[in-house]
């Protein structure tokens, strides 16, 4: 089955690219933008059909390697 | 001196390194593949070389701080035994969970490579007792993630247990924005472990030992550990 997990900063967090982006997206004339953070996204093909343990698998992924959760905090979705 | 240097794929300090050992202490060090699940035996030190390991993919030292030899350098520090981290090496440090902390990419968002100038924070460690407390060091820097950061709490401890040994400072040893040049919080450029056995810093001062090159202010650090370790044994 397929799913995502997605890794933000933690607020707080200084975000320099971010902040680059956001810059960017002003010198580009769309206004509008108040701030950008920047994260990451992760499509996971899991070979279980088990929403649950697909969950546990996830979280299991992210918390020894996708994300840093020193600065980072993460969200995992099962997309069937 | 029974060094082992550990080579990940994508690390380019490993010779440099290597070399600077070799220099200082009078001993070849183990070269030692991240596949490896032992360090040789007899190791006394530990050296994470800097470079780009897995091409910085996902976070700057996340997957080679996730690889075999790095559970044979927990077991290694837990016991006691010197560990290194230099640049990169700071960075899989941090990630494998031996130093607190991160390394974010500099506040300028720019790669720094250049000289900096740190203030020796103790002398007592066998990383500085080639130092005295308070001296500043000349020492090049290469990178664009040295930002170093951690949790209030963190920063606190690390802070009052003495646990920051350098900080980039001016060429008089002032700690000042202005110097600090990657934006880490306190102006920090390298950390020990609560037991004082694990060292993470930024800057190379491998590459700062020979005179040919202008400088030798990073000698004293592996003097330092060289005597200690002889010492020792």
């Amino acid at each position: 089955m397929k799913a995502r997990v997605t890794v933000t900063l933690k607020t707080g967090i200084l975000d320099p690219q971010g902040k680059a982006i956001e810059g960017a997206l002003r010198s580009l004339g769309v206004d509008g933008v108040a701030s950008v953070r920047q994260g990451k996204v992760f499509d996971v093909e899991i070979e279980t059909a088990d929403p649950k343990k697909a969950e546990a698998l996830l979280n299991e992924a992210a918390d020894k390697l996708l994300a840093n959760t020193v600065i980072e905090n993460y969200r995992v979705e099962v997309l069937g | 001196m029974k060094a082992a240097v550990l080579v990940f794929p994508g690390i380019n300090r490993e010779r440099d390194m290597a070399r600077t050992l070799r220099l200082v202490s009078g001993k070849e060090p183990a070269m030692v593949w991240h596949a490896d699940h032992e360090l040789p035996a007899g190791t006394d030190l530990v050296v994470v070389p800097g470079g780009f390991s897995y091409g910085d993919y996902l976070r700057c030292g996340a997957i080679a701080a996730r690889s075999p030899i790095m559970n044979a350098v927990r077991s290694f520090a837990a016991k006691g035994g010197l560990v290194l981290g230099v640049c990169n090496g700071f960075q899989i440090l941090c990630e494998s969970g031996l130093l607190p902390g991160v390394l974010m990419r500099n506040e300028n968002l720019r790669f720094i490579c250049r000289d900096v100038f740190l203030k020796v924070e103790r002398s007592d460690l066998p990383f500085t007792r080639g130092y005295n407390a308070g001296q500043v060091i000349r020492v090049p820097v290469a990178h664009g993630e040295g930002n170093y950061i951690a949790d209030g709490e963190t920063i606190a401890r690390l802070e009052g247990e003495g646990r920051v040994v350098f900080r980039y400072a001016s060429p008089d040893g002032m700690i000042d924005p202005n110097w600090n040049h990657n934006g880490a919080i306190n102006a920090i450029a390298g950390i020990v472990n609560e037991g004082g056995n694990v060292l993470g810093m930024m800057p190379h001062p491998e590459n700062h030992v020979e005179a040919i090159v202008g400088n030798t202010d990073g000698r004293g650090l592996f003097a330092g550990l060289a005597e200690a370790l002889e010492k020792a044994a």
